[in-house]
């Protein structure tokens, strides 16, 4: 069994979900991102989720699209980002996930960049602007080198799509909450329990079901677990604290700790 | 090999082509798909757009022999495409009266589009004015300060423009600002997207828009000189225009097919938008393409005297004409377009856009080369009244 797949299992048997947390690597400069890594990871985020920087994020809002412009400014590169990966990999035991646009991954060569991520203790692969259709050479060198493909689902994904979807999704199916770009939001919709709803029935038994975008608060996080989700993936509530403690690292760890540990309260059975 | 015009199959020209979008987007795109696969059918859709583009945009429009032009280089014989006489002052428009017929009816009321100089902007906001539709259009905050008169012209058109203050703040960061638009106003939303890129359908449907060109072209010309030209020549930013001109004779090799980049500062200076001539096989803007792009894949910014070839992609049909040197592509620097610019003005009375005279640059280098009982067309994408203030500037005239 993949570390990816033992952490659900052994949530799920507690009757936790994973708190997934992201923040973009290099931001606001490369040196930053172990110390940043490792207070989410005693905050309790159960997985890390570093993103590659992109200079055209057409599937982010604001927030991340600034995070990509530091990271980028700071020369952050895809191989200095999986090399973050594997400083995590080496001191913990929690897995970690690589988001990232195709192209730099398509310029590095898929099969390249799976080796290389597979190298650095990489446990799985997000690409947003990848749908199914157009993944089966992506698919394939993922597989041979034993990285997870995690593919996303939307609320404009017909059930149809969905049953595709989940067959080539591993690790988790990362939920898109709502219709939109990725960004901290005031509340969580009725919309996003239907949508949880309705996709359960697909993925239990076959694999967990995240859900990111919007998710910012703990009550986003209790509310989606609720709903019977097996994780939430929290993102720009994490990089806004990044962008606004850049100059005080001592005041952005102790924040981005804080939020990890209140998240990860909020996905506990007891919550 | 199947024949080129049969092209894209499964939603690719060879490799080239595909949908990499955010999964979001791609039940919009099957609708998208479908709703084109039965109006391209339906006459009554047919009869709707001959009628906009004959009696409201001006179609069709003249093939020109450029007489002067042509004594003053002592080659090839050099016909124009007027383009520049359509309606909005470009081949635009032929586009965005087929693509906001085809929204109408799909039942969505909110077109948005992007634009960099602003021309498909322009055109976007005469089709939804005259079709009754919303039109919100994105442009880089850079753009609107360098192309004032046309965000007023979207304006007095009756459409919104939305500054875009992302990345470069050019045209790629507009087309990023509207899928960011799209993903999240999608059922209300038709994307109306200005070139022959994106992911699929649209390098097809826009192409299909734009072929009113070549097949225009292609009646006039037989029926001036009773044979197909030798040389077509357009310009290539997204490519449309040039794809629009190239696509009814992909299929007779005997016609060379010649597209024309914008070499900007020159390609060794690295200040271009000469994807095609200088880049290499990316993933952008949801197609597989060439693309201007560092090493680690990440996107480019380009250089052009002309905004409207601004752009770091081109169309997936074009990087598929390429590999297989069914057209050739060159470039043209500043320097050459503006000369251009100046020689058709004066020669023929003809003002052509910055755009287009790459083309012209090219043409009148080609014809020098060529036979005097031989024949090239150039298509003049758009009418160059826009361009008047960056070419006195680039000459240092002031005005």
């Amino acid at each position: 069994m993949s570390d990816m797949a033992e952490v659900f299992q052994k949530l799920k048997a507690q009757g936790d979900g994973a708190l997934i947390g992201y923040v973009t690597g290099g931001d606001p400069k490369p040196e930053f991102t172990p110390r940043i890594s490792e207070a989410l990871i005693k905050g309790g985020v159960d997985i890390l989720e570093l993103g590659i920087p992109f200079s055209d994020p057409i599937a982010d809002g604001p927030t991340i699209q600034a995070a990509s412009v530091r990271a980028l400014q700071a020369g952050t590169t895809p191989q200095m980002v999986l090399g973050m990966a594997g400083e995590v990999k080496k001191k913990h035991r929690v897995p970690v996930v690589i988001l990232t646009y195709f192209n730099p991954v398509f310029r590095m060569g898929v099969e390249r960049f799976f080796r290389l991520a597979k190298s650095f203790g990489v446990d799985g692969v997000v690409v947003p602007d990848l749908p199914v259709e157009e993944a089966e050479a992506y698919r394939e060198a993922a597989k041979s080198c034993g990285v997870d493909t995690v593919f996303l689902a939307a609320p404009s994904t017909s059930n149809e799509r969905l049953r595709k979807i989940v067959e080539c999704t591993s690790g988790f199916l990362y939920v898109v909450s709502h219709f939109g770009v990725t960004g901290a939001r005031e509340a969580l919709e009725g919309s996003t329990v239907q949508l949880i709803q309705r996709f359960l029935p697909y993925t239990s038994g076959r694999v967990p079901l995240a859900v990111g975008f919007g998710v910012s608060k703990p009550e986003h996080a209790k509310g989606i677990i609720e709903a019977g989700a097996d994780g939430v993936i929290v993102g720009s509530a994490f990089v806004n604290i990044v962008r606004e403690h850049q100059s005080d690292v001592g005041r952005m760890l102790e924040e981005l700790e804080a939020l990890a540990r209140k998240l990860k309260e909020a996905t506990k059975s007891h919550a | 090999m199947k024949k080129l015009g049969s092209y894209p199959i499964d939603g690719k020209f060879g490799k080239y082509g595909g949908r990499f979008v955010p999964e979001v987007l791609m039940a919009a795109i099957g609708e998208l798909e479908e709703a084109y696969a039965q109006v391209k059918q339906d006459p009554s859709f047919n009869k709707e757009l001959e009628y906009y583009l004959s009696e409201y945009a001006g179609r069709p429009t003249p093939l020109y022999y450029a007489e002067n032009l042509t004594k003053k280089i002592g080659g090839a014989k050099i016909y124009l495409k007027r383009e520049d006489l359509a309606h909005g002052g470009a081949h635009k428009i032929n586009n965005t009266l087929g693509q906001a017929l085809l929204a109408k009816r799909m039942g969505k009321k909110r077109i948005i589009a992007e634009t960099g100089a602003g021309q498909h902007g322009v055109a976007t906001a005469i089709a939804c004015a005259a079709l009754g539709l919303k039109a919100e259009v994105y442009m880089g905050s850079e753009d609107m300060r360098r192309q004032r008169l046309n965000v007023f012209r979207m304006k007095l058109l009756g459409a919104e423009v939305h500054p875009v203050e992302s990345g470069s703040k050019t045209l790629k960061d507009s087309i990023n600002e509207a899928f960011r638009d799209w993903v999240t106003n999608i059922e209300s939303t038709y994307y109306l997207v200005g070139s022959v890129v994106g992911p699929h359908p649209y390098p097809m449907l826009v192409r299909d828009f734009q072929s009113v060109i070549g097949n225009e072209l292609k009646e006039q010309f037989l029926r001036k000189e009773t044979r197909f030209p030798n040389a077509l020549v357009a310009c290539v930013g997204g490519g449309s225009n040039a794809i629009g001109t190239f696509y009814p004779f992909e299929d007779h090799p005997e016609v060379q097919l010649y597209g024309v980049e914008a070499a900007g500062e020159g390609i060794e200076s690295n200040k271009h938008a000469a994807a095609l001539g200088a880049g290499s096989e990316g993933v952008f803007h949801g197609m597989l393409t060439y693309v201007l792009q560092d090493t680690e894949g990440q996107i480019q910014t380009t250089h052009s005297i002309s905004a409207g070839l601004d752009y770091p992609g081109v169309g997936p049909e074009h990087s598929f004409l390429k590999t297989l040197r069914r057209a050739k592509y060159s470039s043209a620097t500043d320097e050459e377009t503006v000369a251009a610019f100046c020689a058709l003005s004066e020669e023929e009375g003809i003002i052509p856009a910055l755009e287009s005279s790459h083309a012209v640059a090219f043409a009148m280098k080609l014809a020098r080369k060529m036979k005097r009982d031989e024949t090239i067309v150039v298509t003049l994408s758009g009418r160059g009244d826009k361009d008047v203030e960056v070419v006195a500037d680039f000459l240092g005239v002031k005005i």
